[in-house]
């Protein structure tokens, strides 16, 4: 029941962050130099008679240069627009349509948190996936073998946790070139996250793997000569599945943070292309950000994400307990 | 006895590992902090390298290596570049910070947490339950960076709470007990921003610690023998329940330094955080190997203690 619904959640969030290009009203690049700081837009759908229209319709914006704030100008409707130019909605310029507001170069702050969704998006689902394979491979390697492969294995694992994680992550980043480009910046970061946390998969998948050696199915293929490479392929992966999806949702959110937290530290992703990290260095300016509280729209955004992740590791951790309690065990 | 000296030791095998390792990996790194004065056209050619030999840079690894050891020891942790001194002193004067900020931060979170924890155990299964365990699941999607920036906006707005550092301007000159006073005014925002990140994990641990205690059989036999509410929370569940929450108190320790790094940074606060981010865009590799280095050692003390108040709580693992 709460699965099937977390699950669409989380699909929808992704949807829209993959089709940025699409659903985004406007390029992350694109700027409106003379409309900085625009509030988020109103959507009428009655005019200024007080008829009623099907098609909504924003009104063109004044600037106002003493007050530093926009009005709108009720002879200016525009219209807004579905599918038109590639986009699933817009206005025609020179009318603009600013949904979540725009930051200080006009760029349209709903258009750059969706294209931003994709570099932290992606970058927590590749580092997560880098970890679990290199903590699938580490765990089943320890836990298969036992005795002193095992000790070194977890032994080696310890030194990644003698560091708090945030530190162990910067002190990585701090002895790489600082200054590379964004798609430099993107393959560093999913690189060092997911090499830095594959400590706790491994630990997690060599106890699934420890107790499976004995199971009396794998002793068995062993007497029947089976090779060490078949046993774990066939027998000993297959039952960490379950560990290593819970696992996912549990890396995943901890990653797309990580990006935030790193690009918002001027160590990751950085401009021109947007990330929601470097988006939020804009609200670090707390005496501006009172008066342009949409510029913590990237933040918000991080939110709904994280409630969907956490709500899915939540349901996968208690499932194998309901059913045990299901079946009286 | 036995036990800690082992542990003891064992932990100072890791920090010695921990040493060698980023060393190596510091030695790896490309470019270093004279690099960019070699694209500088105003710098002489040939000024880098006379500089980099006066630091004794051209020396080989392990020489380095031991050097940096020996000058561990005379407490210098080698030589900042950027700041022109030894790294030491300036570890020093941001340790305290980070710990003042750390330690009042989970005393006032366990504080919290374990009585909410026992309240929501002994309530489980109920409307109260499922209301506490929403709330916290949305607390826990919400992450410090955001957390940190509204409370900050929040702030500078009301003028309740001032936006940012450790101490007023001007506070040298003020009365010991108002300076106190001001530096715990300027502690409750990245204090607040801590226990609210811990908070939702902890009480969670607590809930389910508490409730697999009031479930087991001796629990339920302690109960029918009418033996008094308090008495059997305080004597017969608590203590049952203790193991797993000082694992926890261990475990959490890396999360709790992990998010102070980042509020230190936000709010300005004078701990090892900001001078780790200098250290890291100046390019300073011994500070940054300080700085490391003293987040290890917090860290590794931090689960010596835990592992120790463990064997004092918990007798099976005296007797194993």
């Amino acid at each position: 029941m709460k699965l099937p619904l977390t699950l669409v959640w989380l699909a929808v969030l992704h949807t829209l962050v993959l089709l940025a290009g699409w659903v985004a009203p406007y390029d992350y690049a694109e700027q409106h130099r003379d409309y900085p700081f625009v509030p988020p837009t109103r959507i009428h759908f009655s005019d200024a008679a007080g008829r009623f229209h099907l098609r909504p319709f924003v009104y063109g914006l004044t600037a106002n240069s003493t007050t530093a704030d926009y009005r709108e100008d009720r002879g200016r409707p525009y219209p807004v627009e579905f599918f038109v130019g590639g986009r699933l909605f817009g206005v025609a310029p020179p009318g603009v349509l600013f949904l979540w507001g725009s930051d200080g170069y006009g760029r349209d702050v709903l258009s750059r948190v969706l294209y931003g969704g994709r570099i932290s998006l992606l970058t927590g689902l590749v580092a997560a996936f880098l970890s679990l394979s290199l903590g699938l491979f580490w765990g089943t390697l320890a836990g298969f073998h036992g005795g002193s492969v095992d000790r070194l294995l977890m032994r080696g694992a310890e030194l990644f946790l003698a560091l708090p994680w945030l530190y162990l992550l910067l002190g990585v980043r701090a002895f790489l070139p600082l200054y590379i480009s964004p798609t430099q910046a993107f393959f560093l970061l999913v690189a060092i996250i997911g090499t830095v946390g594959w400590v706790r998969p491994a630990r997690i998948v060599r106890g699934v793997a420890l107790s499976a050696r004995e199971r009396g199915f794998v002793l068995a293929a062993r007497g029947f000569g089976a090779s060490s490479w078949y046993l774990m392929r066939r027998h000993i992966l297959p039952l960490t599945w379950s560990v290593v999806l819970t696992q996912a949702t549990i890396l995943i959110p901890q990653y797309i943070v990580a990006e935030v937290t790193l690009s918002f530290l001027g160590l990751g992703v950085g401009e021109p292309v947007p990330s929601w990290g470097n988006m939020l260095v804009e609200a670090r300016q707390y005496h501006s950000l009172i008066s342009h509280t949409w510029l913590l729209a990237p933040g918000l955004a991080i939110v709904p994400l994280l409630l969907g992740y956490l709500t899915l590791a939540d349901t996968l951790l208690e499932r194998p307990k309901r059913m045990a309690a299901k079946l009286h065990l | 006895m036995r036990y800690a000296a082992r542990r003891l030791v064992h932990s100072l095998v890791l920090l010695a590992a921990v040493s060698v390792l980023s060393f190596l990996f510091a030695d790896l790194a490309p470019g270093d902090f004279f690099t960019e004065m070699r694209l500088d056209p105003l710098v002489p050619a040939g000024t880098a390298e006379a500089l980099r030999v006066r630091h004794g840079l051209d020396r080989p690894l392990p020489v380095r290596y031991v050097a940096w050891l020996g000058s561990m020891a005379r407490g210098e942790f080698g030589y900042s570049l950027a700041y022109n001194g030894a790294v030491g002193p300036l570890l020093r004067q941001r340790i305290p910070g980070t710990l003042l900020l750390t330690a009042t931060a989970t005393l006032l979170a366990w504080l919290i947490a374990i009585p909410l924890g026992i309240w929501n155990a002994a309530n489980r299964d109920t409307w109260k339950d499922s209301i506490l365990k929403v709330a916290l699941s949305i607390l826990l999607s919400i992450p410090d960076l955001l957390l940190a920036v509204i409370l900050l906006v929040l702030a500078v707005e009301t003028g309740w709470l001032p936006a940012g550092g450790m101490h007023a301007p001007g506070a040298d000159s003020w009365s010991t007990a108002d300076r106190i006073r001001d530096t715990m005014r300027h502690m409750v925002i990245p204090v607040a921003v801590l226990v609210i990140g811990m908070l939702p994990t902890l009480v969670r641990h607590v809930r389910s610690a508490v409730a697999n205690a009031m479930e087991s059989p001796f629990a339920l036999a302690a109960r029918a023998h009418g033996i008094p509410r308090s008495r059997l929370l305080f004597r017969h569940i608590l203590p049952a329940a203790l193991n797993p929450l000082v694992s926890l108190f261990g475990f959490s320790l890396g999360t709790l330094l992990s998010a102070s790094l980042l509020v230190e940074v936000l709010v300005g606060w004078p701990g090892l955080g900001p001078l780790f981010l200098e250290a890291i865009m100046a390019r300073d590799f011994a500070l940054v190997l300080g700085v490391v280095m003293s987040s290890a050692a917090l860290l590794i003390t931090g689960n010596l203690i835990a592992d120790l108040l463990l064997y004092r709580a918990d007798p099976r693992i005296r007797t194993s």
